[in-house]
């Protein structure tokens, strides 16, 4: 509580208001309105169609709305690609693990952005591996992520220690926000862990997360607070503290609002 | 409560040994081309592992190896150049014709006079050279503009540069190339110093062949370019995701294996003042074959260029070994085939183990 109470002091990172986006005849987001504080956890959950994807999709360039208004960092924003997002500080992490699984961590989290060394050899292209695996080695430390050999490639790596790649790489290059599209969905119980954990790394660092999740005992293990998305309509704002899991299917399925039991939902 | 500190690491699992196959794969070539070597050595001492010999090994295989470094890169990429062996004679069809062009008038090249020689061989060789560069770009173009698969494309350009080469030259070899540039350039002795004898000769093919391998290792191991290239290869959509633009880079490596199979067209004027139409048809699967062998992976992401040359050096070996054993040549095709065939198994048996981890 403390936490939610400090961050509503501050500005938000990220304020979407009636956001709309159609698919040809689906309505796929109607009125969407989302605002995100420095240093919390925010959990999008919803039902297959509810709109999640789509929303995170807009929010980070990959998706141009076509309506409603964003203001970023307290300007107004529009972004029409994804690499203008990161640009400004937005960074996402995808489902199906957007690494490659032949390079090294090192070359995986300063991959598009690789650093070269200075001079001339900087403008031939050489690469300062030096300098990234140093940098790579001060993130993965301040993330609490240890990887065994920094050197080798992901494929021999397990599953988990991939995941913990990408966010690695997604965190070390926010500087404002990250998304999570899924994040766990194809990990096992002690990955997912893992990840939950370094959710929580990156949330102390005062980058906020907002994820994606159809686990809902890892949702509340892990959210500050919980938006239920149905139908494109975000229909409920969940406290994990006092709401059930009970209270947040109800709110994805479209079941009356007035029959949650628990004071914690709160009418979005 | 969700904001509780963590103060214990995220757990990690053990990490994986390497497997069998992943060991194997590394030294595997390697191996086999010891193997060759020691088998010959010991049947044909004398002649097998003397200076001059080694040294056809090594003048032998410059040109497929040029071929063999090229399509490394493109098929690190998860692509395929079937079209680099055309792309070699159309490139040495190129540089003939216009070394013959500029070097005087028909008359004088009739009269095996050559007067402008000095300034044409050199505008011949760059053309050429040009001409492979111009090829892969095409390949390029197509493979990323049309977004067609890049087996289609060069096969298709595999008879188009070929064809057009044949247009050229009638269907045959190119005659009235000035013979400077074989005895003046191609087969100019560089190390004249009796050090390892009278049968060791460094000629320039070699030493671009060397030069331009050594250069291709740097540029894959050391250089964004390199990076890109086993990126795009490993996961193409991850690679666009952070932002590399995909066919831009595409087009560069179809563009470098042009270059490299256009150098070697020029190979044959150097080695042989002609160039034929004839020959070199099947080098675009010896170069492929080379690089599989070499543990370049078909499906991308897995190859250098130190597993190239081994594997380049492998077909020359056998050729020149089984030629001085008095064992018909022909087993070269069957002993090739079947390391190739041994080569890609273990490369699938090895993607399959890492895929279950």
């Amino acid at each position: 509580m403390v936490k939610a109470v400090a961050g509503r002091a501050m500005e938000p990172v990220l304020q979407v208001e009636n956001i709309n986006k159609h698919f040809g005849a689906v309505h796929a987001l109607r009125n969407a309105s989302l605002a995100v504080w420095p240093g919390e956890v925010v959990a999008l959950i919803g039902d297959n169609g509810a709109g999640k994807s789509t929303l995170v999709n807009v929010l980070t360039g990959v998706l141009r709305p076509d309506s409603g208004t964003m203001i970023f960092a307290g300007e107004r924003v529009s972004f029409s690609s994804p690499q203008e997002a990161r640009a400004a500080g937005i960074e996402t992490v995808y489902q199906d693990l957007a690494i490659a699984p032949h390079l090294d961590a090192v070359a995986n989290i300063f991959l598009g952005r690789e650093l070269t060394m200075p001079g001339l050899a900087g403008h031939l292209g050489f690469l300062d591996n030096g300098k990234m695996r140093r940098e790579t080695e001060e993130q993965l430390t301040r993330l609490r992520v240890r990887i065994p050999k920094l050197g080798r490639r992901l494929v021999t790596l397990s599953g988990g220690q991939r995941q913990g790649v990408a966010v690695a790489r997604a965190v070390m290059w926010a500087s404002k926000i990250v998304f999570m599209d899924e994040p766990t969905a194809a990990l096992g119980v002690a990955q997912t862990e893992m990840v939950l954990d370094l959710i929580r790394e990156v949330r102390n660092t005062g980058i906020p997360v907002v994820f994606i999740s159809h686990n809902m005992p890892n949702v509340f293990e892990v959210a500050d607070r919980i938006v239920v998305l149905r139908l494109g309509e975000v229909v409920a704002e969940l406290d994990p503290r006092t709401a059930s899991i009970d209270d947040a299917v109800l709110a994805m399925t479209g079941a009356r609002r007035r029959d949650a039991r628990g004071e914690g939902a709160v009418v979005g | 409560m969700a904001s509780t500190q963590t103060p214990v690491a995220p757990s990690l699992e053990a990490e994986p040994k390497p497997t069998l196959g992943q060991r194997l794969s590394n030294a595997f070539t390697l191996l086999i081309l010891l193997a060759i070597v020691i088998i010959f050595t010991l049947l044909q001492r004398t002649t097998f592992l003397s200076i001059g010999n080694l040294n056809n090994v090594l003048i032998d295989t410059s040109q497929l190896l040029l071929l063999t470094i090229g399509v490394t890169f493109v098929i690190i990429t998860a692509g395929i150049d079937l079209s680099i062996s055309s792309i070699l004679i159309l490139s040495a069809v190129v540089a003939a014709k216009v070394m013959i062009q500029f070097s005087g008038t028909p008359e004088q090249v009739a009269a095996y006079s050559f007067p402008n020689q000095a300034m044409a061989i050199p505008i011949g060789l760059a053309l050429g050279v040009l001409t492979g560069i111009v090829c892969g770009l095409v390949n390029g173009l197509l493979v990323t503009r049309l977004n067609m698969p890049s087996f289609i494309v060069t096969l298709g350009t595999l008879g188009v540069f070929l064809g057009i080469a044949q247009l050229l030259t009638g269907g045959t070899t190119v005659a009235g190339v000035p013979p400077a540039i074989q005895q003046d350039i191609g087969l100019r002795d560089l190390f004249p110093w009796p050090l390892f004898g009278a049968d060791f000769r460094l000629i320039p093919p070699m030493i671009i062949a060397f030069v331009l391998t050594v250069a291709a290792a740097v540029l894959l191991n050391f250089t964004r370019f390199g990076r890109y290239t086993y990126a795009i290869g490993s996961n193409m959509a991850a690679a666009r995701r952070v932002g590399i633009d995909v066919n831009r880079h595409l087009l560069k490596v179809y563009a470098l294996s042009g270059f490299f199979a256009g150098v070697a067209g020029t190979f044959d004027l150097m080695r042989f003042g002609t160039a034929s139409v004839g020959s070199h048809q099947s080098d675009n699967l010896a170069a492929i074959s080379a690089a599989v062998i070499g543990g370049t992976s078909l499906f991308g992401g897995l190859g250098t260029i130190g597993g190239s040359v081994i594997g380049a050096f492998i077909p020359a070996t056998l050729r020149n070994g089984l030629v001085i054993s008095g064992v018909p040549a022909f087993w070269q095709n069957v002993a090739v085939g079947v390391v190739l065939i041994l080569a890609v198994y273990i490369d699938q048996r090895r993607r399959s183990a890492e895929e279950r981890m």
